[in-house]
């Protein structure tokens, strides 16, 4: 398809200011002016609008289809909450303006914060971290604080288990914390012995994702963080798999100091091709002072960890979770849970026929598949497996992780998908297990639906062409 | 309420008798006693879709949003083009996640690599990312890929903004790197202290132009200090300000930053915002998040992908340039299509007339007996003025007529002027003011 700039026509352009109104001024000496204009796109707005049209139909969202991205809960994303969002009286207000003009904005974080803390079993709330990672990264600055303000110098290691997303390790590592890593036992959760002879005196933490990226529920969740707090650590709630939990269990109860959501995910508001999201970090009363804070709006509290980017985030979302919270209600949070679990077990069952679960055990909200022993025996990859999904009409799973999993792929239907798409999900998989056994390297081609075949990652990275550069 | 889910009561007991379980609490079966809740969250019941627009648009009415706003300080208030929202709400941009199955998501991929291009058109620089949070934890993030074995020291210009010091210095304690300020000397970040506090410990060095306080730095010659003394020049810009003023290019800065709102983004009370990044070519591989590439697919057709992965958390974890992962894809779609309706003319009709009105207000405002200008110095749409009467006295008074002030630093005013103000409101303005004073 042709790119916006091979489009442009010099001289093209809409009328969107008007003339200017005023005696010009004179203008700042010529060593400060930019000699070129910059080469933007010159184009009539339907030019405009169509080319974008013409890319949204080789965009795939959860309004186009089945999309069972593991960790990602992309469940639907509901129109309300794109229409309080975009009140004019949310939208046009100044992030600085007096807070007696401001009310309305102050409201919406103050009851997304105490809603929030109730489904999490935290005391305080910050909306600052403006995605998961960055969440991450602030609720391991409030623990670094902790120690820091206790003459706690030694405590410079995280406890991270094997099957922990990618952020965990590299959050702390911005931290400045090494990594203890725990495997993961046979049943794929925290392997206790490990765990105990990690707890030492040097342990600021640990980061834990309850349940974990095997969709499994660590029944032994009490202990881990009771050792974790026997040695001086705190825990940290990594809150990517809340979706699987509202109303039927918290983190607060199970002994975690600090947790950061992803409203993007289980919160409803949309991904938007990788953002914005929303990160917020809630914590336990003892680490309420050090939550980032504005200065500009709020003044430098003496105990807060500073500021981890401006103002308080990204409101806007903030707004489309709380309309989601209000829409759900107590009652629809937990059904949203279980629908959650429920889909995930009801696709697990049905699957499995076709290819092995990692851990073949009653799953919380997604599960994992590994497609190792056909890898072996027909050398049919996971990536293989995924990109012939494509072509049944669904997204495919996320692949390759987590890493404990060989050839992995996780699928995460949540709750908002009907037994029809799941059926329709599960005899994709059927009709995929068959052309494995039928014809193996027919799935090598896949997809063969899509406008570009599979594209030439390798050479992508190493001869980088990262812009549009005229002819 | 319904959790917006399409199954029924009785189609989810067959699901769960289906798969061998009668109660759904068998699915749960792995959590503790102690930590399954018995009782329903103290929340209220769900409402419906009616009923909780009612509840926002109420909430909404709480807040007072301004026809008439001079206050800037990180946030801008310029005239977005009908176009922006349209292009950006449609579902299938708005509701796909991060561009991993390339296949699939040609469209997105496409348009991060045009964003990517329009950056580095617009800063002069040769390489872009996807896009950051924001402009501060986007300065925050350069200065943190600036720092090796031997250089660990941060300087950060005084006259950045107040949020944007705050995060660095966040980043810095986190990374346990030494963190200090530039002084500010009349207006301007003090070249002469610069070259006191650089040594060969130095990572890079950070400067906002326009800075804070509205002036154009010398950032020629505070970049050649940096250079000299080995260090990384990271520029902070006001991307609107690039369609009059020059690029960080052409002050040879190695990394730029910026708040991305004022390209099509609303204010929406301080986010979603966009962080930018772009950097010359020979510091590509050190970006932290996503970067989109060009490259062929299996038939030999043009393709775009997630690129230089290595870099990245899902990689490399704890060796990872940075732990970045969702960013805001969307908001940087929302900048291109601004960029790409207004062009290179209206890129520079939206700098040209909030300079030209900027200072034109000013002119007026400091014919009243009371306001003078603080600096001396070339400003491009912001500007410090004194007060004769209390400011805060005189915010209020402003609000009370729809007009969001400049904002008070201690006794002063930072005025911010752009595009959407008419002659005649900015006359309304200064004729409101010079009532309020009089009195």
């Amino acid at each position: 398809m042709m790119l916006i700039f091979e489009i442009s026509k010099k001289g093209r352009k809409s009328d969107y200011l008007p003339a200017c109104d005023v005696p010009l001024s004179a203008l700042p000496q010529a060593s400060k002016l930019r000699k070129d204009p910059p080469k933007l796109p010159e184009l009539s707005e339907i030019e405009l609008t169509r080319h974008y049209t013409r890319l949204a139909k080789q965009a795939f969202g959860v309004n186009s289809g089945f999309y069972p991205l593991g960790s990602c809960t992309m469940k639907y994303n509901p129109r309300v909450n794109e229409v309080t969002a975009s009140n004019p009286n949310f939208m046009g207000i100044h992030p600085l303006q007096p807070l007696e003009s401001a009310k309305g904005c102050r409201e919406v974080l103050d009851l997304a914060e105490s809603l929030l803390c109730e489904v999490t079993g935290m005391n305080a709330m910050s909306f600052q971290p403006a995605a998961g990672a960055h969440g991450e990264y602030t609720g391991l600055l409030l623990i670094k604080k902790y120690h820091e303000l206790r003459g706690d110098h030694l405590r410079t290691k995280i406890i991270i288990p094997d099957s922990a997303h990618g952020t965990n390790p590299a959050s702390a590592a911005m931290v400045g914390y090494s990594v203890v890593n725990i495997p993961s036992d046979a049943n794929g959760c925290v392997d206790m012995d490990a765990l105990k002879k990690a707890c030492t005196d040097e342990i600021a933490g640990l980061m834990l994702t309850n349940p974990n990226t095997l969709g499994l529920f660590d029944p032994n969740i009490l202990e881990i963080t009771q050792l974790v707090h026997a040695c001086g650590g705190l825990n940290y709630y990594d809150g990517a798999n809340l979706n699987a939990i509202m109303g039927k269990s918290r983190p607060g109860d199970m002994g975690f100091d600090v947790v950061h959501l992803n409203l993007h995910k289980t919160f409803s508001t949309p991904h938007g091709g990788g953002g914005p999201g929303s990160g917020p970090v809630g914590c336990k009363n003892i680490l309420k002072s050090y939550l980032p804070d504005s200065i500009m709006i709020e003044g430098r509290k003496p105990e807060s960890i500073g500021q981890v980017r401006s103002f308080y985030g990204n409101f806007g979302i903030v707004v489309r979770a709380l309309t989601y919270i209000l829409s759900l209600g107590s009652d629809g949070l937990k059904a949203a849970s279980e629908t959650a679990v429920l889909n995930a077990n009801y696709l697990m069952h049905q699957v499995k026929e076709y290819f092995p679960v990692a851990y073949d055990h009653v799953c919380m909200h997604e599960f994992v598949l590994t497609l190792e022993k056909t890898k072996h025996d027909k050398n049919i990859s996971a990536l293989d497996v995924a990109k012939g999904l494509i072509d049944y009409g669904m997204h495919p799973p996320t692949m390759y992780f987590p890493l404990i999993v060989h050839e992995a792929l996780m699928l995460e239907p949540t709750e908002t998908e009907s037994r029809e798409s799941l059926d329709q999900a599960a005899m994709a998989f059927k009709a995929i297990k068959e052309k494995i056994d039928m014809d193996p390297d027919a799935l090598h081609a896949a997809p063969l639906s899509t406008p570009i075949g599979r594209p030439d990652e390798v050479n992508a990275a190493r001869n980088p062409i990262l812009r549009y550069t005229s002819k | 309420m319904g959790g917006y889910l399409p199954s029924t009561q009785n189609e989810r007991n067959d699901m769960l008798k289906s798969i061998g379980y009668k109660d759904i609490n068998d699915l749960y079966k792995d959590v503790p006693s102690q930590v399954l809740l018995k009782t329903d969250l103290s929340i209220p019941k769900g409402l419906s879709e009616m009923d909780v627009r009612s509840k926002l648009d109420g909430i909404a009415a709480k807040n007072i949003a301004f026809p008439v706003v001079m206050r800037g300080a990180g946030a801008y208030d310029h005239y977005i083009p009908a176009i922006v929202g349209s292009v950006t709400s449609k579902e299938e941009f708005s509701t796909t996640y991060t561009p991993y199955q390339a296949e699939l998501s040609q469209g997105v991929l496409q348009s991060i690599f045009e964003f990517q291009t329009m950056i580095c058109e617009l800063t002069g620089m040769d390489v872009s990312n996807a896009s950051m949070y924001d402009g501060s934890s986007s300065a925050a993030e350069a200065a943190m890929m600036c720092l090796d074995r031997r250089r660990q020291q941060v300087l950060v210009s005084q006259a950045a903004h107040p949020e944007t010091i705050e995060t660095i210095r966040t980043y810095c304690w986190g990374r346990n790197v030494p963190f200090n300020t530039i002084p500010v000397k009349n207006g301007l970040t003090d070249v002469e202290a610069l070259k006191s506090m650089i040594n060969n410990k130095t990572a890079c060095v950070f400067i906002q132009q326009p800075n804070f306080l509205g002036q154009i730095e010398q950032a020629d010659l505070l970049n050649k200090v940096t250079h000299e003394a080995g260090a990384k020049a990271i520029m902070g810009v006001y991307p609107t300000s690039l369609g009059m003023l020059k690029t960080p290019a052409e002050y040879d800065a190695d990394i730029v930053t910026g708040e991305g709102q004022p390209l099509g983004l609303a204010l929406n009370y301080g986010g979603p915002y966009l962080g930018f990044m772009a950097c010359k070519k020979e510091l590509t591989r050190s970006l932290p998040g996503r970067i989109v590439g060009e490259t062929k697919d299996n038939k030999g057709n043009r393709a775009f992908v997630l690129t230089l992965q290595a870099r990245e958390q899902h990689i490399r974890r704890e060796k990872a340039s940075s732990n970045v992962c969702s960013n805001q894809a969307l908001c940087a779609m929302m900048a291109a299509v601004y960029m790409a309706a207004m062009g290179p003319e209206g890129i520079e009709q939206a700098a040209a007339l909030s300079f030209h009105k900027a200072h034109y207000f000013a002119q007026e405002l400091t014919k009243i007996e009371g306001f003078s200008l603080i600096y001396d110095g070339e400003y491009f749409n912001e500007f410090i003025t004194s007060c004769p009467i209390d400011a805060k006295q005189l915010e209020r008074a402003l609000m009370e007529k729809g007009i969001l002030s400049g904002l008070v630093l201690d006794n002063t005013m930072l005025w911010c002027v752009t595009e959407k103000l008419s002659k005649e409101t900015l006359d309304d303005v200064v004729k409101t003011i010079r009532e309020v004073c009089l009195i």
